[in-house]
């Protein structure tokens, strides 16, 4: 969980994670002799219930809390955690991470975030109503969706319908000045559905997310997961052929959390970035510009610090197909003799920040998904991939991912294929894009979705 | 232990960890980490309720308890008192030297060696990054059926990957090793051969011109290709995909699923595999369990609560990543046992086809079958004989299809490199093994026409 809301200093007590910012300046202030210290400390929690033939599966409900702290001396870095914050514990995690330091390499440019003054933009985090849900509430959700999910068709099965919410608070800080807090939660509602047809068997999901469960769409995620498991019922292996593509927008949001990894500062400083020479240079279709706002609250990972502390903000990554900008954090800005764009990303207190695009958006165009679509005399509507982890390499840029959609003829959409692959390069794929739809839609990853056109892309078949 | 329910369990949990990771000629941080704590679980008809603390204390663990009983049973239930028995376990694996015996520095220099190895074997490699890491965990479970069992689990785990850099780009090598054993590993483990084999494959793809796009025939090279097994038919073997008819094995045992030449087995209690456990997460032994005999479908792997509601035995593979999850279904080292094929022959009786010496990572639909795997590491077959090298590209298949699509399986079993596999966002240990062996047509998903 990555940091959230300012520390208001009039509440310092009882206000926000108190006790966590507290034992933070507890680690922080023994530091010794040039010393930097950074604490890390998180707790939260959550709720999971699962429904399966109108029973209740299972409901997990769960506390966690942990600590994770950095040292660093004369360039060199050591680092240790706990999952608890048992005093002795963490006595021991400092003594852990102050050892650990004599292993590492000498880096001149190692070093922890300093205050940078860029001011932060509040987010809307934290909501006192899901706070206050009460659990019978949850279970009743997990049970509409499956009932609206198994009325919508009677192909369809469900495999099982899930409530689910989550609390974090945080607090970090630092010798160098860093000193915040904040805390979120958030919840979604997800169905897993399987349609049959004689032999056939396909699978769909469908899911609502929000800051509070009074706005779920559980009309649109029973839809949804019907729609994706019955449209591929009957769908056989396309013959293979290059053509264009359209990805619908959940496929594309994919699609740029694989680019991310290409305009990320530490893969540009240790030489992995196959656009670590572009800067400045066109490196994809006018068609596209590319931004990551974590500022935005449309943004499902919208927010106002990033993993070491620092305000997140708005950064043009690429303007009308030319690279502007790759993200940094602290130590890859410092290396790369620029600053830290906000960008410092961090999975928890067991981990130490990485670097890592927060909410990128291509800018929408002027036209909708059906538009798009009737412009292309051989295409495939691409509606889903598999395999974006084994079958692409953000390194070489050779791209090649399963898939499965619509193919398209003369403008319209036609029969249903599977078992399918599309491939093409990193590289070749950004030129390519011939156009960017209107259709934004802001999903659950560090993404957002929209219908996008790539010419000259080769589908494999039988 | 009193418990609100028809089963309750409890499984405590204490780890240590020490990561090493080495990144653009710098040892850039040690890390030490501590994890412990337990999870409850409480049983109430077919509902099952979870807590977990870190809170190990008499009290923290009471709220835990009764989290989860008032999770099953939404309140209500009475009191029962069950007597424990300690169930003896059989360790599978030996440990000699026990990591946190060995001094981080020995951890360190491992990862220097295999930098100095990655670079010096060719001026291509541009950059190479390694970690190092082990962990020690013990665990305890106890059940209101009067089990009471415990383990220690000791693991270890190289990984290694080097960037070449030439004109027609980056290329990537890769290689790990990962057992449930002791520091005594590298004894007979060379890390620097491995560094060396990363580097190779990185260089070697310099000059690898597109995959082929289209069907055909597939050789897979020994140990790599066991996660295509994983894949397409372990995953669809689990008791609870059957239970919900979410696999396309459901109510096929005894029906011939595979070619005559294939027999899968999974395997928790191989000595030293990454895979490797003498107990499961639900504190039973771990077994050799055959799936598919002779391409005949014999059994799915049960967890125990499914297996104690069938009345049948537990085939021990209740896992869990931690204290914080609950236990589901999960396979340990899965593998097709050896055949009578030469694998030189299996490759010559090849026209035209592709030659695949390392698997990367893939996904399944349990459901429909389908599923996806990245060729890391391929070369074209022609006439006979390996030939080029192939840029990275996914291969496409369905898993029943592919499985009776075998038809040629070598007498040279090996097991491959460590895997974690992922189900219902839960991470565990695999190991995975195989021959060489054909499959008659495969999707190669390439850009070549």
């Amino acid at each position: 969980m990555s940091l959230r809301v300012p520390l208001d200093p009039a509440s310092a007590s009882g206000g926000v994670a108190a006790d966590l910012i507290s034992l933070a300046d507890k680690v922080v202030a023994q530091a010794q002799g040039g010393e930097q210290i950074e604490a890390y400390v998180s707790r939260g929690g959550e709720t999971e219930v699962r429904v399966y033939g109108g029973e209740v599966e299972h409901f997990v409900s769960a506390q966690s809390e942990g600590i994770g702290v950095r040292i660093i001396l004369d360039g060199r870095t050591g680092f240790a955690y706990a999952g608890t914050l048992d005093p002795n514990a963490v006595d021991e995690v400092l003594a852990e991470a102050r050892d650990n330091v004599a292993f590492g390499t000498v880096d001149e440019w190692a070093g922890l975030a300093e205050p940078d003054g860029v001011p932060r933009t509040p987010q809307p985090l934290w909501d006192e109503s899901l706070a206050a849900f009460p659990t019978e509430r949850k279970i009743e959700l997990a049970k509409e969706l499956e009932r609206l999910t198994l009325a919508a068709d009677r192909r369809i099965r469900v495999d099982d319908a899930n409530y689910a919410d989550a609390w974090g608070e945080v607090a970090v800080a630092t010798t160098t000045g860093i000193r915040e807090t904040g805390r979120e939660n958030g919840c979604y509602v997800a169905v897993s559905s399987l349609a049959d047809d004689g032999d056939e068997t396909q699978t769909g999901f469908g899911f609502s997310v929000a800051r509070r469960p009074d706005l779920f769409d559980l009309d649109k995620a029973s839809r949804d997961a019907v729609d994706r498991a019955t449209r591929l019922l009957g769908a056989t292996k396309p013959a293979s052929k290059r053509l264009t593509i359209v990805l619908d927008p959940y496929v594309t949001a994919q699609f740029l959390g694989v680019i991310s990894s290409t305009l990320n500062g530490e893969a540009v400083v240790k030489g992995r970035s196959l656009f670590r020479d572009r800067l400045g240079e066109q490196v994809a279709s006018g068609a596209v510009t590319l931004v990551d706002d974590p500022t935005n609250p449309d943004a499902y990972t919208a927010t106002d610090v990033d993993g070491e502390g620092l305000a997140a903000r708005r950064n043009v990554l690429i303007d009308g197909g030319r690279l502007e900008r790759f993200v940094h954090n602290s130590y890859s800005a410092r290396r790369a003799g620029t600053v830290s764009t906000g960008n410092a990303v961090r999975g928890g207190f067991a981990g130490t920040p990485g670097v890592g695009a927060l909410a990128l958006a291509l800018q929408p165009g002027a036209r909708d998904q059906a538009a798009l679509i009737a412009d292309v005399d051989d295409g495939l509507l691409v509606q889903s991939v598999s395999g974006l982890h084994s079958g692409v390499n953000p390194v070489s840029g050779d791209f090649s991912t399963g898939a499965s959609g619509m193919l398209i003829t003369n403008g319209a959409v036609g029969a249903p294929v599977r078992e399918l692959t599309i491939a093409s390069t990193l590289q070749r794929m950004l030129l390519d894009i011939a156009e960017v739809g209107s259709d934004v839609d802001w999903l659950p990853m560090r993404a957002a979705g929209v219908s996008l056109v790539i010419h000259d892309v080769m589908m494999s078949g039988a | 232990m009193r418990s609100g329910g028809d089963f309750a369990e409890v499984y405590a949990e204490d780890k240590r960890s020490t990561s090493a990771g080495l990144d653009d000629g710098r040892v850039e941080q040690v890390t030490s980490g501590r994890d412990r704590g337990a999870g409850i679980r409480v049983v109430a008809g077919e509902t099952t309720g979870f807590a977990h603390t870190s809170d190990l204390s008499e009290s923290g663990l009471r709220a835990a308890a009764e989290a989860a009983a008032a999770a099953a049973s939404q309140g209500g239930g009475g009191t029962r008192t069950v007597a424990l028995t300690r169930t003896p376990t059989h360790p599978n694996n030996v440990v000699e030297r026990y990591p946190d015996d060995v001094a981080k520095a020995d951890k360190v220099e491992l990862l220097r060696r295999v930098d100095d190895a990655a670079r010096s074997a060719g001026a291509e490699i541009v950059q190479v990054s390694a970690g190092y890491a082990d962990t020690r965990k013990r665990v305890l479970v106890a059940n209101s059926d009067g089990l009471l069992a415990d383990d220690e689990v000791v693991r270890l785990l190289v990984r290694i990957s080097a960037v070449a850099d030439g004109d027609t780009g980056m290329q990537t090598g890769f290689h790990s090793m990962g057992h449930t054993l002791g520091f005594e590993i590298f004894d007979s483990v060379d890390v620097e051969e491995l560094a060396r084999d990363a580097a190779r494959q990185a260089i070697t793809k310099l000059g690898a011109r597109p995959a082929p796009s289209g069907s055909m025939p597939v050789v897979i090279k020994h140990g790599t290709g066991g996660v295509l097994f994983h894949e397409a038919c372990g995953h669809g073997l689990e008791a609870d995909h059957i239970a919900k008819g979410a696999s396309v094995y459901t109510g096929k045992t005894g029906e011939l699923v595979a070619s005559p030449l294939v027999t899968v087995v999974d395997d928790g209690t191989m000595a030293g595999e990454w895979g490797t456990l003498s107990i499961d997460d639900e504190g039973h032994p771990t077994q050799r369990n055959v799936l598919i005999e002779d391409g005949v479908l014999t059994d799915y792997m049960w967890d125990f609560l499914r297996s104690r509601k069938e009345g049948r035995v537990p085939s021990g593979n209740g896992r869990r990543q931690s204290y914080m999850h609950l236990p589901m279904v999960r396979m340990t080292n899965t593998f097709v046992t050896e055949g009578d094929s030469n694998p030189a022959d299996i490759i010559s009786s090849t026209e035209k086809g592709v030659y695949i010496a390392r698997l990367g990572g893939g996904q399944v639909n349990t459901a429909s079958g389908d599923f996806v795997f990245g060729m890391t590491e391929a070369y074209l077959i022609e006439d006979g004989e390996i030939t080029e090298p192939l840029r990275e590209a996914n291969l496409i298949g369905n898993g029943p299809q592919a499985l009776r699509d075998i038809d040629a399986v070598g007498n040279d079993f090996a097991m491959g490199g460590p895997g974690t596999c992922g189900k219902d966002g839960q991470g565990v240990p695999v190991g995975t093994g195989q021959p060489t062996l054909r499959v008659a047509a495969m999707t190669i998903g390439g850009t070549a026409a």
